[in-house]
């Protein structure tokens, strides 16, 4: 198949000079497509890049609720309905004791669901990604900040290439390349 | 050039030494794992002590197999256990090494919430040294069983006989306490070392290297979004460690409290319990620390400010701890009931009484070293301080779960517990499989958070700006 | 023949010696396909079931054959419970005199005996395996020479026989070879006493007890409650006297502690010596004693008289009982001051000792001369006298006097047989061993205690070919070899002197389905020589040596053949709780005297014993000081593996004189500086400021309650539908015999574990007696305490899955294949009554499988187990009453601890039902429940001790 265009990334030194690439870009098209990248959590860049509020809480939420109740039921479905037995004179049913599980239970589900819910929602595991072809992309886990320029969506006509990489540079990038897929 | 001068460079702070680049942590800490530019290249001398360490815990690793089949083949008679003390050295070393297991989640989770600065350089072992703290704690309840080849029937499991574990025991919430903090611990742990085996995978040479680096990396490339999501989901787990810690050693001191024996029967156990763990646990931070800033040269990343500020919690828990003997000795006496009298006056006097002796002068005299300033920064000081202190806590164990069991109720059924060879080889392969899985670590996974480091380098060289 | 050539044909397996723990455990174990071969096959002729019990063989259904077990000759009746063919229990024999239902600690262990595989099996000759044929030619030659010289070589020697049969054999023995001898060796008996017997009365008397009519008793170390004939029926009729009113009153004067003392309104700890000071003090007090005993006033002479006046208050009501230990002095005044109380006849009747039939020229039978004792014939073997020698289930060698010498006489004797039921040290030493059969194997007959006869019946053939006595002595008398049986028969026929063959059989099965013998005429009372009685006493006793050793009999293995049974050996001796061992016992001054705490290992020397023997002491609270206590039986060098190699022989410092083995002698005490480990189950034996063990006084006993008010629940009280099992244990009535521990092993297939293990807190027995010592006094209290079945019961909540919980009858029961072993509920139980199997301790020896109890699990290694209140016996108990359509009665479930109780302590029931004993006993207001302050509302509560405050001797004034 022939190579699709995926954007142009440009190299930042400093996460000052990425997050200043970004909002003078921004102030250009609110709708550019970027994608930055850091080796560590800037501050700061998700507000530049204006995304949106992650649903990893209300994941976690869910998943404590579930935990918690699941756990409860459990004991109470064991001790009352499934295997009710007299242990030393104590009612079926004897609620505090099972607290504690279900506390576990509530912690583990939530943190489960935090987990989980973190790598959906940002995709993970995705072990290939054409941004990797980049030269020096590797630089970008070590002390390098990259932004990459992509075209809108079904964008017609050649690839833009050229003139994203004079913006990017116009914006200090000190090395620019095309990403092709 | 010109950029050079902009990057951001550590002006020296308590916690980070000076001069450090983002790039420079990187490739310092990764260079310990990928071996290049580490001391496996620069000091060799390091290499063959780490050689030589892994090479005897080994030995020990292979002691603890043959010493558990052997006692999966006789039974649990090997050890010095009888009627009345039906619990021995096995309760003691699962409470003890479990303690030491609650440090390391403490210092990511609380810490972070409280933003700690001093947290960032040393949470990456402490958690792996709590991760195999509370795995090896998690195998003693086992050997400890009459029939070890039914463990699992504490776990609710759907089974044709529709039997269950029974809700009201202890044990029960032992399993779902220990199997939780292990779980979570271990997400904290790899989730915060994504974005350094992402590190790993980009500066690995081989292919292999890459290759499995890359794997667990999951493909990370630091995307913006990731970032987020990641550091919500972090503070999250964070959040929900801090009430899983303190949980989690409740219900241990639960399997005691729930019970009628003088001794096990006590209110205060849960919070006092949770003290002690918190105080073999930054015990052991400190013992692990110290070699580690030694051999690797860390001395600008685990600065004298990180053992300090380790020692002050350790001199919190043990003032914590403390108290805890304190009240009950005081409630035994202020109760009045014969049987808590006669308990403690046992472990004043008793058989038992100079381990209790022993273990009051390192849990409670010798950390008050640690109000002067100098003895805090004074390095072989605190050495011996943590590792008394850890002898010590065991030996709080110890007593706990013997003494109280040789004499209580009727006279006619005192005892006496006297340990076998068979206790000292587990309690001693349990320490060594611990050195192995944690010289394991230090050598293929980063002991010091590197993403976090370079944060920490922006940050400072930020706050240093006029 | 050929029956009698066949059992032996089997050869002996030899089994090698090493006293190892594993040894120990497998010790019932050697041969699989003897011990195989030998169970489920009846005996080849017709027995009896018991007739209360149902007929045939419905597997499953356990069948009750009646027997008798030998005592020191005299029989115990019994009943053996069999599982189809396999003999696995041992219950009382309610019709017994001796039994009364009960069965004592050595009777419940008799089955394990019976299946020991470690049992001689062959005839030997000289070390070597031989056969009964070479014994029968070899015999033949020798008896031909005995024959020519009138029997002049020829000795028998036996233990003390109350067998009819046996003792009509030995009369024709004695009849055919004029010149030959019988001697008695009885080492757990008491010379003394025989010796004073004989001057009073003539012949050979034995006081028989009537307690039942006792109001008041002394004992001076006696041995009353057992083990002994008539130790069952002694504590059953005191129980009863006490239970009466007024309530009986115990005073025992004691050297060491023993079961009177326990139960003793005032107990004192004394000397042989001082014992007989305070009898002659009360002989002249009552003015039969010739040598008026100077009265030095003091403490002593104020009890002394007191006691006197109690005594002849209770004229004719009273008893003196004087105990080994004491001189034949002793025992002479005790003859006195009982005739002069008027006890004679009332509770104390002098009864011949049967003695061999001697029949006359006129065809009618005079009685034999009474046998001779042990001394006379090693001075005969000595000089060379003794040709033929037959020893009958005897060991001399090991337990006869070491100043006899007895081996060194034996190896003088050209033809020695021995026959036993092991090869023991005399086996090792004679010509010729013949194995024995056990008593459950053989036909034979005995006489009780108290003179009832009953049969000996075999419930299954010899498991290791062992033969009896009977068809050895025929064999002996006559060169011919009948069967036991028709001997026995044989016996009986012309003692009933029935020619009527089907009224024979008639009475015959009669006497096998009751386990007793209805005979006419009772046993007459011998008349007490007056002119003896007014006889002068010999030499009172000198000064007092500064250390006296008494030499008594062990708590648990009474006689040689005992020595091999775990059972016995495991079973903690009352007042030291020492398992596995004997020590010298010792009090606390001596102790301190000689600087020696438990254990440290001490050498006794004696005048004529210079070289002494080592001996561990033990400290024991009320042992008289100056006394050093020294139980025999011990010291084994043969006789199989569990006997072997434990604990001291004390016979090598015994002394004899004129004729008598004395039970006391003056030794020197030196420490060595080395030390023994004991293994003991009960190290703190004081009470710590506790009250487990409660009593009331005897006015209070309707009034005060023993119990403390019940706190409260936060649970509504369970209702049980059906039953709710109870428990009580009235400790007033407990003699602390330890009856009731090994009837729970052998019913519920409990293992012994050895003594290391023992030693390492390991015992397995579900019912333990736990002994207090009450402050000072050295007055012991026992407390049986098993599994108190709790309605909250702590060990329920915290097992993680569910192995033990509560039944639908309240029973806190334990499920062995679903525990994980965590032993938490074992911490969790206040009374420590759960045991764990540290290792794979059950037997897995065929022999075990053949006597275990099929209706209880053999547990396996890593599980808890513990009192079940005999689960299985009340689901038998449910289906017999369904099968019969009824419900369940009071007294349909008996648990085993229950049955075996000389003295109906315990007491087992439903409480749910208002009306059955166990609810009228909790009615009570000595009952209570042990630790109630925990709210673990036992099921099993205790009747509390009475204290009979007019009865002490220590008050100033007594009415």
């Amino acid at each position: 198949m022939t190579p699709r265009f995926y954007g142009v990334v440009g190299r930042f030194e400093t996460p000052d000079a990425l997050l200043e690439a970004i909002r003078c870009l921004r102030r250009r098209d609110r709708h550019l497509r970027l994608e930055a990248y850091a080796p560590y959590a800037v501050e700061g860049l998700s507000e530049a890049l204006d995304l949106p509020r992650g649903k990893v809480p209300l994941f976690t939420l869910i998943g404590g609720v579930l935990g918690g109740a699941s756990g409860f039921f459990m004991q109470w479905y064991a001790a009352v309905v499934s295997f009710p037995v007299n242990i030393g004179g104590r009612p079926l049913n004897s609620w505090p004791m099972f607290i504690p599980v279900t506390f576990e239970m509530t912690i583990l589900g939530a943190a489960l669901a935090a987990v989980l819910g973190m790598l959906a929602v940002s995709g993970l595991p995705r072990l290939h990604h054409p941004i990797f072809d980049a030269p020096c992309f590797g630089l970008a886990t070590r002390d390098r900040y990259f932004l990459c320029l992509r075209p809108p969506p079904g964008m017609p006509g050649p690839a833009p290439a050229k003139q994203y990489r004079e913006v990017l540079e116009s914006l200090g990038a000190t090395a620019s390349d095309e990403v092709w897929t | 050039m010109a950029e050079h001068e902009e990057k951001a460079v550590s002006p020296g702070t308590p916690e980070l030494g000076a001069g450090w680049t983002a790039g420079g942590v990187t490739d310092k800490i990764a260079g310990v794992v990928l071996g290049r530019g580490g001391p496996w290249t620069r000091g060799w001398h390091a290499h063959w002590r780490w050689r030589s360490a892994l090479l005897i815990s080994f030995g020990g690793v292979l002691t603890l197999l043959a010493a558990s089949t052997w006692l999966f083949m006789r039974g649990v008679g090997l050890f010095g256990v009888n009627i009345p003390v039906a619990w021995g050295f096995a309760l003691g070393n699962f409470v003890w090494w479990i303690g030491i297991g609650h440090a390391g989640t403490f210092i990511s989770a609380i810490l972070l919430l409280l933003r700690q600065r001093w947290r960032t350089s040393i949470n990456r072992y402490a958690e792996a040294m709590t991760l195999f703290a509370a795995g090896i704690a998690g195998l003693f309840p086992i050997f400890h069983l009459g029939r070890p080849w039914f463990a699992y029937w504490l776990l609710p499991y759907p089974n044709r006989m529709e039997l269950w574990p029974q809700w009201r025991s202890p044990l029960v919430w032992d399993i779902f306490a220990i199997s939780t903090y292990l779980l979570v611990s271990l997400l904290f742990w790899y989730v915060g070392l994504i974005p350094d085996l992402a590190s790993l995978r980009d500066k690995a040479a081989s292919r292999g290297k890459r290759l499995g680096y890359g794997i667990l990396a999951l493909g990370w490339r630091g995307d913006a979004r990731h970032w987020r999501h990641y550091e919500t989901a972090y503070l999250l787990l964070a959040g929900l460690a801090t009430p899983l810690v303190v949980s989690v050693h409740t219900v241990v001191a639960l399997d005691f409290s729930i019970g009628n024996t003088p001794g096990y029967h006590s209110t205060i156990f849960p919070p006092y319990f949770v003290a002690g763990a918190l105080f073999s646990g930054f015990a052991m931070v400190i013992t692990l620390a110290i070699p580690l800033r030694h051999y690797f040269r860390l001395h600008d990343f685990i600065t004298l400010r990180h053992l300090e500020l380790a020692a002050k919690v350790m001199l919190a828990c043990s003032l914590f701890v403390a108290y805890g003997y304190a009240s009950e000795i005081f409630t035994a006496y202020y109760s009045g009931d014969t049987y808590e009298i006669h308990m403690t006056q046992d472990r004043f006097t008793g058989m038992y009484a100079p381990v209790y002796w022993v273990y009051m002068f390192c849990n409670v005299v010798v950390p008050q070293l640690l109000w002067w300033r100098r003895a805090r920064r004074n390095v072989p000081t605190l050495l011996v301080v943590s590792l008394l202190v850890n002898a010590g806590m065991w030996m709080e164990r110890f007593v706990i779960v013997v003494q109280s069991l040789h004499a209580d109720y009727l006279p006619s059924a005192w005892g006496v517990f006297l340990p076998s060879v068979w206790d000292w080889v587990f309690l001693l392969s349990s320490i060594a499989l611990f050195v192995w899985l944690f010289l394991m670590f230090i050598r293929y996974l980063p002991m010091i958070s590197m993403a976090e480091m370079r944060g920490l380098v922006q940050e400072t060289a930020e706050e240093a700006k006029p | 023949m050929r029956r009698l050539v066949a059992p032996t044909a089997s050869t002996a397996a030899a089994i090698g010696v090493d006293g190892g723990r594993r040894r120990v455990l497998k010790l019932m174990a050697a041969s699989a396909a003897l011990a195989g071969s030998g169970c489920g096959q009846p005996p080849p002729e017709k027995i009896r079931p018991y007739v209360n019990m149902p007929e045939g063989m419905a597997p499953g259904d356990p069948v009750f054959y009646a027997s008798t077990l030998l005592r020191q000759g005299c029989g115990v009746g019994v009943l053996v419970e069999t599982e189809s063919g396999r003999p696995i229990k041992i219950e009382g024999n309610p019709a017994h005199p001796a039994s009364l239902g009960a069965a004592d600690a050595q009777s419940q262990a008799a089955i394990l005996t019976l299946w020991d595989p470690e049992r001689s099996r062959t005839v030997m000759r000289g070390g070597q395996p031989s056969t009964w044929t070479t014994l029968l030619d070899s015999l033949a030659t020798q008896m031909g020479q005995e024959a020519a010289a009138r029997g002049g070589g020829l000795r028998l020697l036996s233990g003390p026989v109350s067998s009819p049969t046996l003792l009509a054999q030995i009369g024709e023995i004695l009849a055919r070879f004029p010149e030959a001898r019988w001697h008695v060796h009885d080492p757990a008996g008491c010379d003394a006493a025989k010796h004073a017997a004989l001057q009073l009365f003539g012949g050979p008397v034995q006081p028989l007890y009537r307690l039942e009519h006792a109001h008041t008793v002394l004992s001076l170390d006696a041995e009353l409650f057992g083990p002994s004939a008539d130790g069952l029926r002694n504590a059953h009729d005191f129980m009863n006297a006490r239970r009466g009113e007024p309530r009986a009153r115990m005073y025992a004067l004691e050297s060491t502690p023993g079961l009177c003392g326990a139960v003793a309104d005032t107990r004192i700890a004394l000397s042989p010596a001082g014992m007989e000071a305070v009898l002659d003090m009360i002989a002249s007090q009552l003015g039969v004693s010739d040598a008026m005993a100077e009265q030095r006033p003091g403490p002593q002479a104020a009890w002394v008289s007191r006691l006197c006046t109690r005594l002849s208050a209770a004229h004719g009501a009273s008893a003196v009982i004087p105990g080994h230990s004491l001189s034949s002095r002793a025992h002479l005044l005790a003859w006195r001051i009982n005739t002069r109380l008027g006890n004679l006849g009332r509770t104390i009747h002098p009864i011949a000792q049967r003695l061999p039939p001697a029949p006359l020229a006129d065809g009618t039978h005079d009685a034999a001369p009474a046998p001779e004792g042990l001394g006379a014939l090693v001075q005969a073997m000595h000089d060379g006298d003794v040709q033929t020698l037959l020893m009958l289930d005897v060991n001399p060698v090991y337990d006869s006097p070491g100043a006899l010498d007895f081996a060194r006489g034996l190896s003088r004797v050209a033809c020695s047989i021995h026959m036993g039921l092991y090869r023991d040290e005399t086996a090792h030493a004679s010509n010729w061993h013949i194995p024995m059969a056990h008593e459950l194997e053989a036909w034979s007959d005995a006489r009780s205690f108290d003179g009832t006869a009953s049969l000996v019946q075999p419930v299954i053939a010899p498991l290791y070919g062992g033969l009896s006595a009977h068809e050895v002595l025929d064999m002996l008398a006559h060169m011919r070899t009948r069967s036991a049986h028709e001997l026995v028969r044989a016996q009986w026929r012309n003692a009933w002197n029935m020619n009527d063959a089907e009224e024979f059989e008639r009475r015959w099965e009669e006497a096998l389905r009751r386990g007793v013998i209805e005979e006419a005429q009772a046993d007459r009372l011998v008349p007490i020589d007056e002119k003896a009685l007014k006889a002068r006493l010999p030499e009172g006793p000198g000064p007092e040596p500064q250390l006296i050793a008494v030499f008594a009999n062990d708590h648990n293995i009474v006689s040689c053949n005992q020595a091999n049974n775990a059972w016995l050996q495991e079973l903690p001796r009352p007042y030291t709780k020492i398992t596995w061992d004997n020590a010298a016992l010792i009090g606390p001054a001596t102790a301190g005297r000689h600087g020696l705490r438990n254990g440290d290992v001490v050498s006794l020397t004696s005048a004529d014993k210079p070289d002494g023997l080592l001996a561990p002491v033990w400290i024991v609270p009320g042992q008289a000081e100056g006394v050093v206590t020294l139980p025999l039986g011990y010291g084994r060098h043969q006789g199989g593996s569990v006997a072997q190699g434990r604990g001291f022989d004390a016979h090598v410092l015994q002394e004899v004189r004129n004729g008598m083995s004395l039970r006391s002698a003056a030794v020197q005490l030196r420490p060595t500086g080395q030390h023994h480990a004991f293994a003991a189950t009960q190290h703190e034996m004081g009470l710590a400021g506790r009250e487990p063990v409660r009593s009331v006084s005897l006015h209070a006993r309707d009034g005060a309650d023993a119990a403390d008010a019940a706190p409260p629940s936060l649970y509504p009280p369970r209702q049980y539908g059906g039953p709710a099992w109870g428990m009580t244990v009235d400790l007033d009535a407990c003699i602390g015999c330890n009856a009731c521990a090994i009837a729970c092993q052998a019913e519920n297939n409990i293992p012994s574990v050895g003594p290391e293990e023992v030693a390492r807190g390991r015992e397995m027995h579900w019912m333990r007696i736990d002994v207090y010592h009450a402050d000072s006094g050295g007055r012991a209290q026992f407390q049986p305490m098993a599994c108190q079945h709790c309605e909250n019961a702590p060990c329920e909540i915290v097992c993680p899955v569910g192995a033990t919980m509560h039944d639908s009858e309240g029973l806190n029961v334990q499920v062995y294949n679903r525990c994980v072993g965590t032993r938490f509920c074992s911490n969790n139980c206040p009374y420590k009554v759960r045991r764990f199997n540290f290792f794979d301790y059950a037997d897995h020896d065929p022999s075990a499988a053949a006597r275990a109890n099929p209706d209880v699990t053999v547990r396996q290694r890593g599980v808890m187990e513990k009192c079940t209140y005999c689960v299985q016996r009340i689901s038998h108990a449910r289906i017999e009453a369904q099968k019969q359509g009824r419900p369940l009665r009071d007294g349909d479930v008996v648990t085993a601890c229950e049955a075996t109780c000389p003295t109906q302590a315990i007491v087992f029931g439903d409480t749910a039902d208002p009306r059955s004993r166990v609810s009228r006993a909790k009615a009570s207001a000595r009952n209570y429940t042990v630790l109630a302050e925990l709210n673990t509302r036992p099921r099993t509560s205790y009747l509390a001790r009475i204290h009979d405050k007019e009865a002490g001797l220590e008050e100033e004034d007594d009415g």
